[in-house]
Parts: C-alpha cells; sequence; structure tokens
C-alpha cells in the first residue's frame, strides 16, 4: 500500500505531498499523521502541497480533519504552498478550508509554527504578524 | 455558363477601373489614391479569372482562387481602417455597375446584354457575399485584439513594498475578468513571496452584490494561499449600496482609501514610518 | 452544434483508476490550450464526478472527448455509471446537500468550475453525467 511519508524534525512533523491523491492515500495519511502526533508528542504539523495540482471537496476535507484532529491532540497544522489555480477552484468549489491555517511557503510556515507555539492563541495568518 | 460578351471586358480595362474609381469617389466609399492600385489589381485578376474559364456555375474552381485571396485581403484591411459597412459593400457594387455600364456600350442586343447581365450579377453576388463575410472577420480581429490588450492593461499587479503588492481594479468586475485579477494577483504572491495585498476598487464604477461575491471570492482565495488581502478604495457610495443591498464584508479587511490600506498592511508587518528629524 | 475531433473510453473499476483518468484529462486539457486554471478546474469537477461514480453507482465509465463549437474548443466529459439512480435530483443539486461522507458540495461545487452541466437518471438503470469546459470558458 502507498504511503506518504511523515518527517520528524524536532517538534514539528514535515508532510511534503510529492504525488496524486486519491482517497484511500488521503485517509491513509489522515491516520498516519495523527498517530505519529501521539508516538513523538509533536507540537506542529506542516504539510507542504505545493507539487499538489488538485485538491476536490474529499481531499479538502481530509485537511480540515487532520487541522482539527491535530488540535485537539495540542498541535498546530499548517498547510503551505498551495498553488494559485487550487485556491481559485476550492473557492469555486464553495470550500473554504475553515479551520486550516495556511502559509506561502515552507519557511514562512515554520515562522508561523513557532511564533504559534509560543503564543499559543494567535489566530492570525500572517506570519510576521505576532502579538509581541 | 461561359458568356462571351463579359469577356468582352477584356478590352476595356482601363475604363472599367476609371468607371470604377469615379463611381467610388461619387459614392464616397474610398480613401482614394491608396485603394487605386489594389483596385486596378482587382480588375485584372477578375478579367484573368473570366479568361481562364470562370463562371457562375463553377464559383468555388481554381480560376478564381487568387482572386478571392486578394478580395478577402482588401476587405479586412478596410475593416482595419475603419471603412463602414456600408462603405464597404459599395466597394463591390460599384464594380458591378462599372462593369455593367461598359457591357451596356459593347453589346447591342438586348437579350445578349440582358444574359451578359445576369451573369455578371451571379459572379459578382458571391464576391460581395465574401467581401462582407472577410470586413467582419476584420473586424471581430480588430475586437478580440482590443478585448485581449484591455484584459492585459487592467489588471497590473504593482509592489508597493517588500512583502506587499497592490492591485488597482480600473471598470466593472464580471465574472471573467474576476478570474484573471485572481490569477494575476495570486501568481504575484507566489512570485513575490507577498503576506499582504491590497485590492484597490476606487476605480469600479459600482458593486452590486455580484461584485461583492467576486471580491469575497478573491479574499478567499488570498488566504487560502496564506496571504492576507486588504480591500481599498470603498467609496461613500459603495458603503451605502453594499449596506443597501444587505451583503455582507465584515470577515474581510476594508479601507476607504489605499494611503489607509498601506498603513494596515505596515502594522501587520510590524513597520513604521517616521518622519526624519 | 458541438463536433467531436478526438475520443477516447476510461473504465473506473478501482479508486486507484481515478489517477490515470486525471491524467488523461489533462491531456487533453493541454491538448486544446486550456490555462492552469481552467484544466485544475475541469480536473477538479472530474475528480468529483468519478468518485459519485464509484460510490453510489459501483464504478463504470469515463468518455473524454476533444469538442469544437466552431469558436472555441474545449473537453467534454460523460461519466456512466448503471447504479441505483439518483432518487430526487434537484435536492442533489442543492449546495450543502449529501447522503454520503463527503461535505455535500459535490454537485453544485462541480456544476460552478465547468461551462455546461448536464445529469440524466433513471432508477435501477444509472446515471450520466456530462460536463464541458470550454478552452477560454
Amino acid at each position: 500500500m502507498e504511503r506518504i511519508p511523515i518527517l520528524k524534525m524536532g517538534d514539528f512533523l514535515l508532510v511534503t505531498i510529492q504525488v496524486d491523491l486519491y482517497d484511500q492515500l488521503a485517509e491513509n495519511l489522515e491516520s498516519d499523521l495523527i498517530n505519529t502526533i501521539n508516538k513523538h508528542n509533536s507540537r506542529g504539523v506542516l504539510i507542504d502541497i505545493s507539487a499538489v495540482s488538485i485538491i476536490d471537496s474529499f481531499m479538502g476535507r481530509i485537511l480540515g480533519n487532520i487541522a482539527v484532529m491535530a488540535k485537539i491532540m495540542d498541535a498546530q497544522t499548517v498547510v503551505v504552498g498551495m498553488q494559485p489555480a487550487v485556491a481559485i477552484t476550492l473557492v469555486e468549489l464553495g470550500l473554504s478550508l475553515n479551520g486550516v491555517i495556511s502559509a506561502l511557503n515552507v519557511e514562512k510556515g515554520m515562522d508561523l509554527l513557532r511564533a504559534k507555539m509560543y503564543n499559543g492563541d494567535n489566530e492570525g495568518q500572517i506570519d510576521d504578524n505576532d502579538d509581541e | 455558363m461561359q458568356n462571351n460578351v463579359l469577356t468582352g471586358l477584356n478590352d476595356h480595362e482601363s475604363k472599367l477601373n476609371s468607371i470604377w474609381m469615379q463611381l467610388l469617389l461619387e459614392r464616397g466609399a474610398t480613401d482614394g489614391a491608396t485603394e487605386e492600385e489594389e483596385s486596378k489589381e482587382f480588375t485584372a485578376l477578375f478579367l484573368e479569372a473570366l479568361n481562364q474559364g470562370g463562371n457562375s456555375d463553377n464559383l468555388n474552381s481554381h480560376a478564381f482562387e487568387k482572386l478571392y485571396d486578394l478580395l478577402s485581403g482588401i476587405s479586412i484591411s478596410r475593416a482595419k481602417r475603419g471603412f463602414s459597412p456600408r462603405e464597404t459593400a459599395q466597394y463591390m457594387i460599384s464594380f458591378r455597375d462599372a462593369a455593367s455600364q461598359i457591357l451596356s456600350e459593347i453589346a447591342k442586343d438586348p437579350a445578349v446584354l440582358f444574359a451578359a447581365n445576369l451573369e455578371l450579377n451571379a459572379v459578382l453576388d458571391n464576391l460581395i457575399i465574401m467581401n462582407f463575410e472577410s470586413y467582419v472577420r476584420g473586424r471581430e480581429d480588430v475586437i478580440s485584439r482590443q478585448t485581449d490588450e484591455i484584459s492585459e492593461i487592467s489588471t497590473p499587479v504593482i509592489r508597493v513594498w517588500d512583502g506587499v503588492v497592490a492591485l488597482p481594479i480600473i471598470g466593472t468586475l464580471d465574472s471573467s475578468r474576476t478570474q484573471i485579477v485572481m490569477e494575476n494577483l495570486l501568481q504575484q504572491i507566489v512570485d513575490t513571496e507577498s503576506s499582504i495585498a491590497i485590492l484597490d476598487i476606487s476605480g469600479v464604477p459600482a458593486v452590486d452584490s455580484l461584485v461583492a461575491q467576486h471580491l469575497i471570492k478573491t479574499v478567499s482565495a488570498t488566504r487560502l494561499m496564506g496571504a492576507e488581502c486588504i480591500i481599498s478604495g470603498i467609496r461613500p457610495e459603495i458603503a451605502q449600496t453594499v449596506v443597501h443591498l444587505g451583503i455582507d464584508l465584515t470577515g474581510i479587511i476594508t479601507k476607504a482609501t489605499l494611503a489607509s490600506a498601506l498603513q494596515t498592511a505596515f502594522e501587520m508587518l510590524q513597520l513604521s514610518v517616521v518622519k526624519r528629524k | 452544434m458541438i463536433t467531436t475531433t478526438n475520443k477516447e473510453e476510461i473504465a473506473i473499476i478501482k479508486e486507484q483508476d481515478v489517477v490515470p483518468m486525471r491524467n488523461r484529462v489533462r491531456d487533453y486539457g493541454v491538448k486544446v490550450g486550456m490555462s492552469i486554471l481552467n484544466q485544475t478546474k475541469l480536473i477538479t469537477a472530474a475528480s468529483e464526478l468519478v468518485r459519485n461514480l464509484l460510490k453510489y453507482g459501483g464504478g463504470g465509465r469515463v468518455i473524454v472527448e476533444e469538442v469544437t463549437n466552431g469558436r472555441d474548443k474545449g473537453v467534454r466529459l460523460t461519466f456512466i455509471d448503471n447504479g441505483p439512480g439518483i432518487v430526487n435530483i434537484e435536492l442533489a443539486m442543492k449546495d450543502g446537500y449529501s447522503t454520503g461522507k463527503s461535505l455535500g458540495l459535490g454537485l453544485p461545487g462541480t456544476k460552478r468550475l465547468v461551462n455546461e452541466f448536464d445529469i440524466k437518471t433513471e432508477m435501477g438503470v444509472g446515471t450520466t453525467v456530462t460536463i464541458i469546459k470550454w478552452k477560454n470558458g
């Protein structure tokens, strides 16, 4: 069974999706990720989707699920690198991915995760916008 | 049907040209000397087509090919030079009138003349249709080129600060335009790694619920990418219509002017502008 | 009038068939000269519909066609299943409605992504959904 690799980087987990997703693969990612958060007691998850060319309602729902599940386990999820065409299509489809926090690239995503770890209630989406 | 009288036009080529030019001038359907050369070429090719056996029974034959190419070239160039449809139609009608005038001089027998005119009209009708089709095609080319140009020049994305891009929208925001605006804006956000985008709508004449819908979509797409979008240039009358129409813009950061949007962007980026002592 | 210039059929039996189907749709989009955005919208729509085909229709086939209406080129996709059919089409086309475990934006959301959308269903016989995305649509 095909699986998407999950990398551990200190307190964070890094997932880079390099293949086209289908439903089963996305569902596996959801359960693998939640189990890995539990195993390493991770505080943050960074999902890089810059190589993903389409996200439909099912995959969008999985991303939302991951964010909410991780949150319950006290880990923050940031989705990075969404392609412009994917973002426009999601909006047109009527999917706003509520609960999912995004950043432009991995670097900004990392900054955002760190900022969130040290002031847990910051809900802004801009990396440079911490409340200090 | 081959018509001997019609080939009699061969001997009167220069006269045919001068009558044709005369008629075009009288009818105000030419811009003068610039067209004379190509019109002479047209007459020459017309006669050549007849000499090669072209007639009303074989309008799609090889004999007419060169003539059709030239005519469609002339019509397209007329469309681009701004001739009216009437003037364009007159171009071929005047040619027929000129040819018909010469025919009545060379054919004495009314029955022969009638047959010759009938044949002339059959050939010319086809040319008139082609003339018009090419003219319309020329106009369509002009329109589609202008449309492309407008959509290109009307969505410039400006980098106003490191990490801040602005896009002033001028003109009505319909769905196809919104798509272009969104694509440009989001691509620029990726290219410049900007975390804030300002959409200035000072140049949008009216905001109805559809336009508001498009603005909200643009903001949502920007946020999905991980950037923030500020809408500026909300004029008083726009604020009024938005409220009267019951449009909910509460989830969106809106500012009256581009200046205050930039100020907000600076605050978000924790930058401050200070006056030098 | 819409004429077909190129056509092929893809069988959808299992979930893994979805990825190659999406790639074929992309190839057709590229061939007619669609922008990345329009390709993405078309493939996303296809992805939604093929899920319905697998989930409710128990599999089926997809016909991919390169079409033209004289002015514009486009891609037409037809999703055919032999499932139980949809009981209430009007309800299924409403935003927020779903019988399966998706978000319930399948059909109306998909309709917004394409230029033409047509659905025919017959109880006990199956469902056919046809969509067209024009190059400049």
